[in-house]
């Protein structure tokens, strides 16, 4: 902890007349930063205890059972015993799926708000509509994928339906992402570019997007961490809870991690105590390894001042 | 079958570029320029002075219908751009690459010095290499940057020094062949030394297009243009030849105050 000069002769006889001694108030000033510095740094690690500790147990229980064959070889007795290359298959699709849906419309939609839309009330109220549903419940969207897309657009029980859910659930969190880091673009530069008689689009090609791409690719994550993660909206629209197939096609059932995972934990009987948690680590693991790429070109961007 | 010739009427002493009429502007209902009447000529200098919240920032804004993005506001009045009212003009595009415009706070978009430059053209669908060379040279050239970025072309526009970064903006608006140049106190961010070099070119641009030019330097206006006019609390007060106007031609009083300095 750093001190401020003081006007104490005893301590150093020389500051007695100097100019950088401090007053009373700003020691004080100074003291209170100092306290404040380190209650919030005291706050962050304390955070990060909780995390720190679910991937030191999942690591410590889990990892002897991630094997090359584990993951490669199909589920046998309801899962309770045998590999889970089925479920890890079908999580990527249902994943790909959702991105494939939700990154080009999210990003579409953002567009449209921050570029183009007038500031009026229905923009407004789109704006606050789509902050609410990001919080509505994953059940919620499960009901709705049921509704919808088993049902009504008659894609049944498939990859695609539970794609499509997680895609509908995801979207706000992309289209939010996107927008925020549109905005971020300073006004100056648009306004630059129409005045030399670019259109709207020209300006949002040539200067916006490329200088949103933190935007989308934070979006990308948070669908892949989502969608990966979720059980709820896949559980009643496409993923089943044991199969030995790889789904034949987009209009296929199939298994998935995260169902896998709440199925192992709680009703499959004589699973290996190891089993639940190496399923933790490896769904872990593929949010990571989907989102690699895309968490290297953010840190990259950011790393990157353009202005 | 052989048409008679009209005799040709004598060329007027000026080319009218821009009119002027009964230009009010405001926002959100207050008023902040009225009753402006006048007319540029082709190929001059034009100045426009005044102290600050005068409304010459809104006149320039309107000339190139800016308040399309600036929804609070609103324009009065007739506008008579190369002979089209350009309340008229559908195409803006077309009507923005034909005025370029300088603001204060220099832009050089987050793209390559190259592009920065290459991007009017390419707007407009120019895609050839070597013309687009050839324009990027020209105009940073004449915009008195070429010497100094010629060598890094690739690097940001916008990481360059205030002043370059000016220059860029200027060489950017110069990219688009304008036939009208409007400059917004473009010497702020600049040094001295560059605001002259600046003014050189601007003096030698005259040959090829209009400027208009709003400057918070009574003396920068003197060098420059041909014409000035005065601007006070959104009303053009006085209008005239400058040189007429710096050497005791001004006639009203408050002309005559703010150019000795007295106020503003
Ligand atoms: N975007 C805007 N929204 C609302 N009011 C504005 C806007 N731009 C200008 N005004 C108002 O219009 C009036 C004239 O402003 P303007 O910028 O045209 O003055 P100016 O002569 O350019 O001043 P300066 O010399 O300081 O640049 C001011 O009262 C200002 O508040
Ligand atoms: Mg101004």
């Amino acid at each position: 902890m750093t001190t401020l000069d003081t006007n104490d002769p005893a301590a150093d006889p020389e500051v007695q007349t100097s100019v950088f001694a401090a007053s009373p108030n700003e020691h004080k000033a100074h003291t209170v930063q100092q306290v404040f510095k380190i209650g919030f740094l005291a706050v962050t690690l304390l955070l990060l205890i909780p995390a720190a500790a679910i991937l030191g147990v999942l690591v410590f229980k889990g990892a002897p059972g991630l094997t090359w064959e584990f993951l490669t070889t199909k589920p046998t007795d309801n899962g309770a015993a045998g590999g889970i290359s089925t479920a890890l298959v079908g999580t990527v699709w249902m994943t790909g799926v959702a991105l494939a849906f939700s990154l080009p419309l999210g990003v579409a939609a953002a567009i449209y708000l921050s570029e183009y839309a007038r500031d009026n009330w229905l923009t407004r109220t789109i704006n606050v509509a789509i902050v609410n549903l990001a919080g509505v419940p994953s059940i919620v969207h499960a009901l709705f994928g049921i509704g919808a897309f088993v049902y009504f657009l008659e894609f049944g029980k498939s990859v695609l339906a539970a794609g499509c859910t997680l895609a509908v659930m995801t979207l706000p969190v992309v289209i939010v992402s996107t927008r925020e880091s549109m905005q971020a673009v300073p006004q100056a530069f648009r306004d630059a570019c129409w005045n030399m008689g670019a259109t709207r689009w020209q300006t949002i090609w040539k200067v916006v997007l490329p200088n949103s791409g933190s935007g989308i690719l934070t979006g990308l994550i948070l669908v892949v961490c989502r969608a990966v993660g979720e059980t709820a909206p896949i559980m009643f629209t496409g993923a089943v809870f044991f199969r030995q197939f790889y789904a034949s096609g987009l209009f296929d059932k199939s298994m998935a991690l995260s169902y896998h995972l709440f199925s192992v934990s709680m009703h499959v009987k004589d699973v290996p105590e190891h089993v639940p948690y190496t399923v933790a680590l490896t769904l872990i693991l593929v949010v990571l390894s989907m989102n690699a790429v895309a968490i290297y070109f953010r840190m990259k961007l950011r790393g990157k001042k353009k202005w | 079958m052989v048409t008679p010739t009209e005799p040709l009427a004598a060329p007027p002493a000026h080319e009218v570029i821009l009119k002027v009429k009964d230009l009010s502007i405001s926002y959100d209902g207050k008023t902040a320029l009225s009753g402006v009447n006048f007319e540029v000529r082709r190929n001059e200098i034009f100045g426009i002075i005044g102290p600050a919240n005068s409304g010459k920032t809104s006149f320039l804004r309107a000339l190139n219908r800016m308040d399309e993005f600036q929804h609070r506001m609103r324009v009065q009045g007739q506008i008579t751009f190369a002979g089209r009212d350009i309340s008229s003009i559908r195409n803006l595009y077309a009507l923005r690459r034909m005025i370029g415009v300088v603001f204060p706070l220099p832009v050089g978009l987050p793209l390559s010095i190259y592009d920065n430059v290459a991007l009017a053209p390419r707007l407009t669908g120019v895609r050839n290499k070597a013309e687009l060379d050839d324009v990027v040279e020209r105009c940073l050239t004449r915009a008195a940057l070429w010497d100094e970025v010629k060598d890094r072309l690739t690097s940001l526009g916008s990481l360059l020094s205030g002043g370059q970064q000016q220059r860029l903006t200027i060489a950017r608006a110069l990219s688009q062949q304008p036939e009208m140049l409007l400059l917004d106190e473009f010497s702020i961010a600049v040094d001295p030394v560059t605001t002259m070099r600046i003014e050189e070119v601007l003096k030698e641009l005259k040959d090829e297009m209009t400027i208009v030019l709003v400057t918070n330097l009574v003396q920068q206006a003197r060098r420059l243009a041909d014409r000035t006019a005065f601007f006070l609390n959104g009303s053009c007060v006085e209008l005239g030849d400058t040189e007429r106007m710096f050497t005791g031609g001004a006639t009203d009083q408050r002309t005559i105050d703010y150019l000795e300095g007295r106020f503003g």
